[in-house]
């Protein structure tokens, strides 16, 4: 830290950085539009004028860019400077000759960065008398919608598109004041990160078009600090709520997981929560009952007979799956995925609780400089993962910016001297991925290959890692040149998951992690989990659910209760047909009616993420809390929402009053568990003696809403579980991460308020990143000189079948997690199932063109498929998107013959 | 004694090219030859500094000292790359094309000592669209050289070796823009680039790149050939050389003239150019194209050297001279200069994009009878708006020049067409 | 499709290159030589052979003046209208011209044989006002000059 002078006086400044940063970091009001802390600086608005002073005597100075001016120490510069500060105003003037006057009805209004800035500056007369200029605006899909009108020539979201996600199908177009940002012609953005552009551009061209379709202003959403449930990296998100429904998600920092962004399947996924087949009200034998009667049922049913099996589920919160756990006893708890699902996830939880390789965040991957992923299509399985990667692939190139002393964050140099140059990413997988184009080398080939070359890359770096025998020399080569980019890196890391469904790969990418502990090269493993709490399920134990069948096989008839989980999608129709047939009363609670709610005896309604408080834990082996947006139901006040609520009250001890006593008995039950106490304050957390609101100063519609029924305001709802208040009463200070429900400060109402909250710009929220990782206890405790042992299951090479192919799972983004495919936007992209096979393998069948349908057989179900053909597919292989098919509940991979349909 | 014209001298007065023995004959690549055989790439260097040679692209920027920063020596980035800036595109300037079109080969014989200088593996000439006859010439010069052995694997059997390809642009007077140069041969929106780093260490593809004006080339192989101490010598002032001075507008003979560095404003206009129209007076001069300020009756006698025309007020440019004289209005040639840079701008720079377009659309105005009171003082503001450092690249500032200065010198003309609602030269 | 001499083009200058990128420009330049301007399907076509997406180039073609994204008459008549000109008479000129083909900058006449453009400073500035009629360059215009011109444009 160096001292720099902002108007006479000393103030601590990082030299690495530019003076915005350094200003905004000190909480000075300086205003900017092209400079994004997560983009960098390209000096193209010219918005954060400053004057800048040679020295103490210099008083003339000269207008700078703060943005594009290092804080070297001993800067000095005035923000007060009225010619700097003239400067300001007139370039929102120069905006503001194009930009129209319609703030009233703009769906950017009340929380315009331009807005914003605009009243920063004090530009308040329009001294212009021509006509603006006019855009057309185009159809971008069902995420976005396009305003060009409004645009300000910023350039941020063709950078963010194309430079930070690696978009193609947007861009500037034309010069001078009609640079036009879109796509060459209508159509649907093709980036899985476009939904960014809603945040990333400073006014109203880019906006959500989920919300424009149930709209609310910022200041009158109630908002909540929540968690993705829509895959396992845990991205953190703000929720806003009007009216009884869900109205929008958008990003919540957090420095060390999602830092400004999220996938287009977490953002627009949140629509099944307002969705017409939510389970609002409790049913027994088909008749609604009433909550307080379906309590009854069920502790009759818990207490009567023999003790009821409980299946838990991946995509339910820990509190859920405790509350069921603890009902039924650990012995009656099974694991709510396929047993090979299941394998591979308690696999993958022990590998990272043994170490020694280091579960690394989201930021960490970014950071990385040599990336493995064996077996994933990571933009489809853990999509805001994909966007740290393509991060990752600039470090390597970056030492030779540093070499030339030109700063990090002074992006339009930065890309200029690297030009395309990326770092070392090697893909193995089944199929073409969507990172291949950052990719040094991909690998195509079945799951038993990939781990191959895994085990193969292991052996390369440490000789002590198994060898592969009866390796081809084409994949020793590149094993080779894989090992020697991973150990020559300084932040390697190896990426694998659960979507091969492969013992073999998970291995095989642990050994490789190990191989480069072994060797003295730290690296980080990380493992995309197949849901957004498969690790915190794994964390807490259960049975195979294998062992479930097998007791009711042996005509043990028992209660069952189902936590959320449609269990025919992990397994096939049949067995799950004779489960519930054999159990005595069939107990489900879901959220949205499925093939398996069909079956309920009893059917309880429970409530979603967004209604919900739990914690979830992500890939990371990150704990962390979500709170509810909606008041719990208030048995007076029947509402849209019904009867729905958290499991873990349906389920629970009937003495637990909170969430904090759910997890006092987590702590004590499970003591691996613990640390999950601390992934946000306790419900008796106060701020000044306050709780935190959840809607801002200026709601309106608060008071006499109901003087149609009463003068008297009704009391705003509790909520025993957060020290969040569902009102606009409270303490808006610097609340602890978890417990941000929202960014505002005076004078930013736009996302880019979130620079008031953190400790240094783009660096951890003032009140800490929020989550706490579970994985690392082990790992700092015990770290004995032992090397870590290596695995030996080395898998044989894959042959294929003469008549036979390898069905694997294609995973999607849109189509593959079953609760955001209830969002109308993310079904709307979503595939129509299919069958992939390589071009070879299709003329094979005759069907070289790629159209036509075929038959395949899966656990003795056929089903037709229309055929696909992808290009990348190796022979013998063939692939099904993940969660889309008829057969999903068949576990992959699985031989089946293809036939033709004539 | 003649004085000496060594960039036009040679070039045959018909319209033809001189051709590559002519070029040879008049002392064309013994430059090159002395520098392969005995000169190291420090030594011309060093001669290009002491000769004093700054940019004739507008800049002015010292040529030896540009050259300074390209690092030498066995371990640094390849390939290096030099590029002559041949997009002249500067409204008023018609210097570069004359020397393509006559002396291809004395650019390239000037581009080839650049590279050697510089240890440079690969040229580029980029060129305009517009000119088709200096682009078939210099083709034809480069496949040439390359049989003359100046170009290729073994440039004159020296082990240096040097490709050089000529790269025909799309338009847009940014890609005059060394660094929108850069991004226009690499295939992209020649949007300016941030400096630092400057191109000379990180350039075209990220490597070392030296962009030189079409006319700074042209003189270094007779720099290089007959020494500093002479090029200092051609100059009237201490800017050194001479300089390919023009003028264009209402004037008995517009034309393009090789005088020392240094001639006066006075005596290009009235002894080379013949004096103005016949029925014309003068009023004021663009002395080195478009993005130069106007200098007026009292500026007659300032030499035009870098030095002298700052001194002034204005800038050397280009050195090609647009007159304006009392038959035409100023404010529609302000707004004709105003309206090139506003159509111009790249687009990335708020100043510029919108503040052209404004500046732009009050003159129009004013000019077709609309100006309002109130909108001098806009322009004036949008001219300090355009201050350098203020806006991204040069072009902006480029712009403020001539505006600046006409409403400084021909504020009267501005208020004029306020007060009577039209434009007193339109009938 | 890219015709086989269009691609033997391109790729001839992908030598001179580190990148296929930096052949986009000539790539559309190339087409448009051969068929006078550069459609949506050539810009597909050529992105395939580039490697690049019709918004990666629709980027850099809308960025330069002389790729014409937009089909244009047997005849380019272009006409500066940049200072030197503008002093020595180009309002005359481009009056003249508009009203001899019955077209405004921009356009293309019914016959499909001219298109008038507008083009920024030639280089031409000592025989001002000047234009350029299918890449031939015409200076010292005036009315009769412009109309014979035209003539000699079937
Ligand atoms: C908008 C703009 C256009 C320019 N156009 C040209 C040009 O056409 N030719 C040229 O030589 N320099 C041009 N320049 C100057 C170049 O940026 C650069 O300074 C010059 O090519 C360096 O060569 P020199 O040092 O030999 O003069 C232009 C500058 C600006 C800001
Ligand atoms: S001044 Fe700004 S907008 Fe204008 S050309 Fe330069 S960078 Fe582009
Ligand atoms: S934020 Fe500094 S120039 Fe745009």
């Amino acid at each position: 830290m160096g001292t720099i002078y902002i108007d006479g006086k000393p103030y601590k400044a990082d030299p690495e950085q530019n003076l915005l940063h350094a200003c905004l970091s000190l909480g000075f009001d300086l205003p900017y539009f092209c400079w994004h802390a997560a983009l960098g600086s390209v000096g193209a608005c010219r918005q954060c004028a400053v004057k800048h002073f040679k020295d103490a005597k210099d008083t003339h100075g000269k207008i700078v860019m703060a943005c594009m001016t290092p804080a070297v120490p001993e800067t000095r510069i005035s923000i007060l400077d009225p010619e700097a500060a003239a400067f300001r105003a007139g370039i929102i003037e120069g905006m503001m000759l194009n930009h129209p006057h319609d703030c009233p009805v703009c769906d950017e209004g009340g929380e315009c960065h331009l807005q914003d800035m605009t009243v920063m500056t004090g530009h308040n007369y329009r001294r212009t008398r021509f006509e603006k200029r006019t855009f057309h605006d185009q159809y971008l899909g069902p995420f976005v919608y396009h305003e060009m009108n409004r645009c300000i020539q910023c350039y941020r979201c063709v950078r963010f598109y194309r430079e930070y996600a690696g978009g193609s199908d947007l861009n500037s177009f034309g010069i001078g004041n009609e640079v036009y940002f879109g796509r060459d012609k209508d159509g649907v953005l093709e980036s899985e990160f476009a939904g960014n552009l809603v945040e990333v551009c400073p006014t109203g061209v880019f906006t959500d078009r989920t919300l424009r379709r149930h709209y609310t202003r910022k200041w009158d959403l109630r908002m909540a600090p929540s968690i993705c449930a829509h895959c396992s990296v845990g991205c953190n998100v703000t929720i806003g709520e009007r009216y009884g429904l869900l109205r929008r998600v958008l990003t919540r920092f957090n420095s060390e997981v999602n830092g400004y962004f999220l996938c287009d399947r977490g953002r627009f996924g949140y629509e099944f929560v307002n969705s017409e087949r939510r389970i609002r009200a409790a049913k027994l034998d088909g008749e609604f009952i009433s909550s307080e009667e379906a309590k009854r049922q069920l502790q009759s049913l818990v207490s009567s007979g023999n003790r009821p099996i409980g299946i838990g589920s991946p995509r339910a919160s820990l509190e859920a799956n405790f509350a069921l756990r603890r009902m039924v006893g650990k012995d009656r708890f099974f694991a709510g995925m396929a047993d090979g699902e299941w394998e591979t996830t308690s696999a993958m939880v022990e590998i990272l609780q043994a170490g020694p390789a280091r579960s690394p965040s989201l930021h960490d991957i970014e950071l990385s400089d040599a990336v493995l992923i064996l077996g994933e299509d990571v933009t489809n399985s853990a999509p805001r993962m994909a966007l740290s990667l393509r991060q990752s692939v600039r470090q390597q190139p970056l030492e030779i910016v540093l070499k030339l002393h030109v700063p990090l964050w002074m992006d339009a140099a930065v890309r200029d001297v690297m030009q395309d140059r990326k770092g070392p990413l090697f893909i193995a997988a089944p199929g073409a991925t969507r990172l291949d184009d950052v990719a040094t080398r991909t690998y195509r080939a079945a799951p038993d290959d990939v781990a191959r070359l895994g085990f193969a890359v292991a052996h390369e770096i440490d000789p002590a890692a198994p060898e592969v025998v009866a390796l081809t020399e084409e994949v020793r080569e590149l094993a080779r040149i894989i090992a020697g980019a991973l150990k020559t890196a300084k932040r390697p890391m190896v990426i694998s998951g659960a979507s091969c469904r492969s013992r073999g790969v998970i291995e095989s990418a642990a050994n490789v992690a190990r191989a480069l502990c072994n060797s003295g090269h730290p690296a980080g493993l990380s493992f995309i989990a197949p849901e957004c709490n498969s690790f915190g399920l794994a964390l807490m134990g259960a049975r195979p659910l294998r062992e479930a069948f097998s007791i009711t096989r042996n005509g043990e008839a028992a209660p069952l209760i189902i936590l959320e989980n449609d269990l025919y999608r992990h397994f096939p129709a049949n067995s799950v047909d004779s489960l519930l047939g054999s159990a005595t009363r069939v107990v489900v609670l879901d959220h949205l009616e499925n093939k398996t709610t069909a079956k309920a005896d009893l059917l309880l309604p429970a409530s979603t993420f967004a209604e919900s408080a739990g914690t979830l834990v992500s890939n990371e082996g990150r704990a962390q809390r979500f709170f509810p947006v909606f008041p719990q139901p208030n048995p007076e006040d029947r509402d849209v929402r019904g009867d729905a609520r958290e499991s873990w009250r349906w389920l629970g001890d009937p003495a637990w009053l909170s969430l904090d006593d759910v997890l006092a008995t987590v702590a004590k039950d499970l003591p691996q568990l613990a640390p999950i106490v601390r992934a946000a304050p306790p419900a008796k957390f106060r701020m000044a003696g306050a709780k935190i609101p959840r809607e801002s100063h200026r709601s309106s519609g608060l008071t006499s809403i109901t003087a149609n029924i009463s003068v008297v305001e009704p009391r705003p709802p509790d909520d025993p579980d957060s020290a969040l208040a569902y009102s606009m009463e409270g303490d808006t200070g610097q609340p602890p991460g978890a417990l941000q429900p929202f960014f505002w400060t005076p004078g930013w109402n736009s996302i880019q308020a979130v620079n008031k909250f953190q400790s240094e710009i783009g660096d951890a929220l003032r009140g800490g990143d929020p989550g706490v990782r579970l994985f690392d206890a082990r790992l700092s405790g015990d770290r004995s000189s032992q090397p870590a042992a290596y695995f030996t299951a080395i898998p044989a090479p894959f042959t294929r079948r003469d008549s036979e192919w390898l069905i694997v799972p294609i995973e999607h983004i849109f189509g593959s997690e079953e609760l955001s495919l209830q969002s109308p936007p993310v079904a709307e992209l979503a595939p129509t199932p299919y069958l992939a096979l390589s071009a070879v393998d299709a003329s094979a069948l005759h069907m070289e063109g790629g159209t036509g349908e075929v038959e395949i057989e899966l656990g003795g179900v056929k089903q037709r498929l229309p055929l696909k053909v992808l290009p990348d597919l190796p022979a013998g292989i063939a692939g099904i998107p993940a969660g889309l098919t008829t057969a999903r509940g068949e576990e992959l991979p699985a031989w089946s013959r293809i036939e033709r349909v004539p | 004694m003649t004085v000496e014209k060594p960039l036009t001298q040679e070039i045959p007065p018909d319209g033809q090219a001189l051709g590559l023995q002519g070029y040879e004959r008049s002392g064309g690549y013994q430059g090159l030859r002395r520098a392969l055989r005995g000169m190291t790439p420090q030594s011309v260097q060093e001669e290009v500094k002491a000769s004093g040679l700054r940019g004739r692209g507008g800049a002015g920027f010292p040529t030896g000292a540009k050259w300074s920063f390209t690092p030498m020596g066995a371990d640094v980035p390849r390939p290096k790359y030099v590029i002559a800036n041949a997009d002249e595109m500067e409204p008023g300037t018609f210097k570069d094309r004359y020397l393509m079109e006559g002396n291809p080969h004395q650019l390239i014989d000037g581009l080839i000592l650049a590279a050697y200088a510089n240890q440079a593996d690969v040229a580029f000439i980029f060129i305009r669209s517009e000119y088709k006859l200096a682009q078939e010439r210099l083709a034809r010069a480069i496949a040439e050289a390359y049989s003359a052995g100046y170009l290729g694997t073994d440039i004159l059997s020296s082990g240096y070796a040097l490709e050089m390809y000529l790269h025909v642009s799309a338009g847009r007077y940014m890609c005059g823009e060394e660094t929108g140069l850069l991004n226009a041969l690499e295939g992209k929106r020649a949007n300016p680039r941030a400096k630092p780093p400057y191109p000379q260490v990180s350039g075209l593809w990220g490597k070392p790149t030296i962009v030189n004006n079409v006319e700074t080339l042209a003189n270094v192989p007779h720099i290089v050939e007959k020494g500093a101490a002479w090029f200092q010598g051609l100059s009237r002032t201490k800017d050194a050389g001479t300089k390919l001075y023009g003028a264009s507008g209402k004037v008995k003979r517009p034309g393009l003239w090789e005088l020392p560095m240094g001639t006066t404003i006075r005596e290009i206009l009235e002894e080379h150019a013949g004096g103005m129209s016949d029925g014309v007076c003068f009023r004021g001069v663009l002395p080195g194209g478009a993005s130069t300020n106007f200098l007026v009756e009292q500026h007659l006698d300032v030499p035009m050297d870098y030095t002298e025309v700052e001194k002034a007020g204005s800038r050397l440019g280009t050195g090609t001279m647009i007159v304006l004289d009392d038959r035409t209005c100023p404010v529609g040639m302000t707004s004709n200069l105003i309206h090139f840079f506003a159509q111009e701008s790249c687009g990335w720079c708020t100043p510029c994009w919108s503040g052209l377009n404004w500046a732009t659309r009050i003159l129009e105005a004013m000019e077709e009878g609309h100006g309002k009171p109130g909108d001098l003082e806009k322009l004036s503001f949008q001219t300090k708006f355009w201050s350098p450092g203020q806006t991204f690249c040069a072009l902006a500032p480029g712009a403020s020049e001539p505006l600046e200065s006409a409403l400084k010198f021909f504020r009267d003309d501005f208020e004029r067409h306020i007060r009577e609602q039209h434009c007193p030269w339109r009938t | 499709m890219l015709t086989a001499e269009e691609r033997q083009e391109i790729e001839g200058e992908l030598a001179h290159y580190p990148t296929k990128q930096a052949v986009c420009i000539d790539a559309m330049k190339i087409v448009q030589r051969h068929r006078g301007w550069v459609s949506d399907e050539s810009l597909r076509d050529i992105g395939e052979l580039l490697e690049m997406s019709p918004a990666d180039l629709d980027g850099v073609a809308t960025f330069y003046n002389l790729i014409f994204r937009k089909p244009v008459g047997r005849h380019v008549v272009m006409l500066c209208d940049s200072v030197s000109c503008w002093i020595m008479g180009y309002e005359r000129m481009r009056e003249h011209l508009t009203s001899r083909l019955g077209i405004q900058f921009g356009e293309t006449t019914p016959d499909n044989r001219f298109t008038l453009l507008p083009i920024v400073c030639l280089g031409a500035c000592d025989h001002a006002p000047a234009m350029i009629v299918n890449n031939n360059l015409h200076g010292d215009l005036d009315p009769d000059k412009i109309d014979k011109l035209l003539e000699e444009c079937q």
